[in-house]
């Protein structure tokens, strides 16, 4: 830094006479930032917006052209049809939203009760090669679904698994793994060992150390991973549609995604459909904000 | 930590009679016992799901078997690779995906950086720009494939809508071989802006005030501060995003599958779709997994860049 700071002295007394003009385009410069940093966010907000109101437009609407933005009839069949079969009934759409809270839960939850003791024991053991076992853990995430769908895919047929909600969740679960372990590793880290040291001087063992003055300390941090591996099986489509077929199994992506199947396409309900599916995402979303960075990064980078 | 151990050690041996038993031998075999239990479930779903398929791809990568067929697999040796390799099908999608990947992670770079940019620059109001420019990230690539899909439309489409009333010509976005791969771009950056945009802010709220501060009393321009200050300090985070991004965008399915399914012709079928068809499409299940492997292999180089660069950035 020091040769920089001496670059900007020796830069300063020419440009004696700037300041006060710069000081005007300063602001005029603050204008065009807010204005550009506008532009931008409507041209990210768009589509969700447009989304939400074709979500609720009567069908002759959504097919205007020229686009209707704000003169159009509210409804709210395509919302009802997304849950009530149009002869009474579940449709076949709430039933896979039904699979995707199922799959994406036990997934959550099978991904933390194997990743949370894991993370510890990385953090406070001495394990031979630690760093790689680490870093081969991280690497399996990275790995193409395509191409290990293709494997998976004759794994199961062997063993009958093709086609259930167990052959998702056990999928889902190891997908999200590394994933638990990394971000669960940060968490742990942060908690003192001495914590641990402290209480089995005090009699208890290791373990009752772990279970009684890490683990609720961890509890957070617990949480916030859990709702980005729900997040992540939530959103997962290619081992869906690939490793699943009937309508009892497969869960929301899939099930969105065929109602662009036949000729004509009613993008009301896709509209709607995808509303549903999102909403829980942005609220969860919304929870943990303040690990996005490394939820976002598998765990990779903490701030 | 030395010193105060054997003085404690026997301090729960007179004060605490009712502690479990003592811990002296258990202690230490049950500390590695304990890592190895807590730590081998984990390897163990690891191994099976991911690792075991990837050998099995492997072995059948070198044989000609097909899933529908059935039958016995047969050796071919290296015969899938050099096909694969030499196949003018698989050069022309390793163009689409490299054009794919260089153009979607450019503009993310170029665009997430300089809104982070611009919001690093605000003192107001900085949590809920930075709260709605990241929704599109956490959608679904199921919902926005499907939803830009229906605002590309040639006919009913929201885009040509507005072109229409600017005076412009319509474009046939998803049905034209040249504008349907830059479609495929554009949504992807829409989506994937906020990625570089919130590991670029993370970055730059992270650059110590008062280097700015030490800057300006020198009078140091914008452009120096910025050059010399921001970028270099933000660099090694960004770069972390761009790879991490860049292993996304080459593995590419879903939004392909969704928004064009490949088409029109094969102008937008990426590395990962061509598997995708080979596999379950064409059934060549033994030239489907030496393709993947290969896939794997470019992956593995990627993701070695990446950790690579990430311990880096973890010792500073």
């Amino acid at each position: 830094m020091a040769v920089s700071v001496d670059e900007a002295v020796s830069a300063g007394p020419v440009r004696d006479h700037t300041p006060p003009a710069r000081r005007r385009g300063g602001r005029g410069r603050s204008v065009l930032e807010v204005a550009l940093l506008a532009v931008l966010a409507v041209v990210m907000l768009f589509p969700v917006l447009w989304m939400i109101q074709t979500s609720i437009k009567e069908n002759r609407d959504v097919y205007a052209i020229p686009a209707k933005f704000f003169d159009f009839q509210v409804t709210m069949d395509h919302f009802k049809d997304v849950f009530v079969a149009s002869g009474g009934g579940r449709s076949a759409l709430s039933v896979s939203f039904l699979n995707s809270v199922v799959v994406a839960g036990a997934s959550t939850v099978l991904a933390t009760v194997l990743g949370v003791p894991a993370a510890w024991a990385y953090s406070r053991f001495a394990v031979k090669a630690k760093k790689d076992q680490l870093f081969f853990i991280l690497s399996t995430r990275f790995m193409p679904p395509v191409v290990v769908v293709i494997p998976i895919f004759l794994m199961y047929r062997q063993v009958g698994l093709i086609d259930t909600k167990l052959g998702l969740i056990l999928i889902y679960a190891a997908y999200n793994l590394p994933f638990t372990i990394w971000m669960m590793k940060g968490f742990v880290d942060e908690v003192p060992a001495e914590y641990e040291d402290a209480a089995m001087l005090d009699g208890y063992t290791r373990l009752q150390a772990f279970r009684r003055f890490t683990l609720p300390l961890l509890v957070p941090g617990i949480a916030a991973t859990a709702v980005f591996a729900l997040i992540f099986s939530w959103n997962e489509f290619v081992f869906a549609i690939f490793l699943t077929s009937s309508d009892d199994v497969r869960t929301a992506p899939p099930a969105i995604a065929g109602l662009i199947g036949g000729t004509t396409v009613d993008w009301g309900l896709v509209a709607a459909a995808s509303v549903v599916f999102a909403l829980p995402v942005l609220v969860f979303a919304y929870l943990v904000r303040k690990h996005l960075v490394a939820g976002v990064t598998l765990g990779a980078v903490r701030r | 930590m030395s010193a105060p151990l054997p003085l404690a050690t026997d301090h729960p041996g007179q004060v605490a009679p009712a502690a479990p038993p003592a811990p002296g031998r258990s202690r230490r075999l049950s500390d590695r016992g304990l890592a190895a239990a807590f730590i081998s479930p984990a390897l163990l779903l690891l191994l099976a799901m991911s690792v075991f398929p990837l050998l099995w791809a492997l072995y059948l990568s070198f044989t000609d078997y097909s899933a529908t067929r059935g039958g016995p697999a047969h050796f071919v040796g290296f015969g899938n690779y050099t096909a694969i390799l030499a196949s003018a099908q698989v050069h022309q999608r390793a163009l689409t995906t490299l054009i794919y990947v260089v153009g979607a992670v450019g503009l993310q770079t170029v665009l997430g950086f300089t809104i982070a940019y611009l919001i690093s620059r605000r003192t107001h109001g900085r949590g809920l720009l930075t709260t709605l420019f990241l929704v599109p990230m956490m959608l679904s690539p199921v919902v926005v494939g499907l939803f830009w899909r229906f605002m590309l439309d040639a006919q009913f489409g929201v885009i040509n809508s507005m072109l229409g009333s600017l005076g412009l010509g319509q474009v046939e976005w998803l049905t034209r071989q040249r504008t349907a791969l830059i479609s495929l771009i554009v949504v992807d950056t829409w989506q994937w802006t906020p990625f570089i945009m919130l590991i670029a802010l993370a970055g730059l709220t992270a650059v110590p005030k008062y280097l700015y501060e030490a800057a300006s009393i020198d009078r140091a321009s914008e452009w120096f501060r910025f050059r010399t200050i921001t970028l270099p300090l933000v660099w090694p985070l960004l770069l972390i995003a761009v790879l991490f991004r860049a292993i996304e965008a080459f593995r590419l399915f879903d939004l392909v599958y969704i928004l064009t399914n490949g088409g029109p012709g094969v102008s937008t079928e990426t590395l990962s779709f061509h598997v995708y068809k080979v596999a379950f499409l064409g059934f060549n299940t033994g030239t489907a997994s030496a393709y993947g492997i290969l896939m794997v292999l470019v992956v593995i180089v990627l993701t070695q860049l990446y950790l690579r660069y990430l311990n880096k950035l973890k010792e500073d």
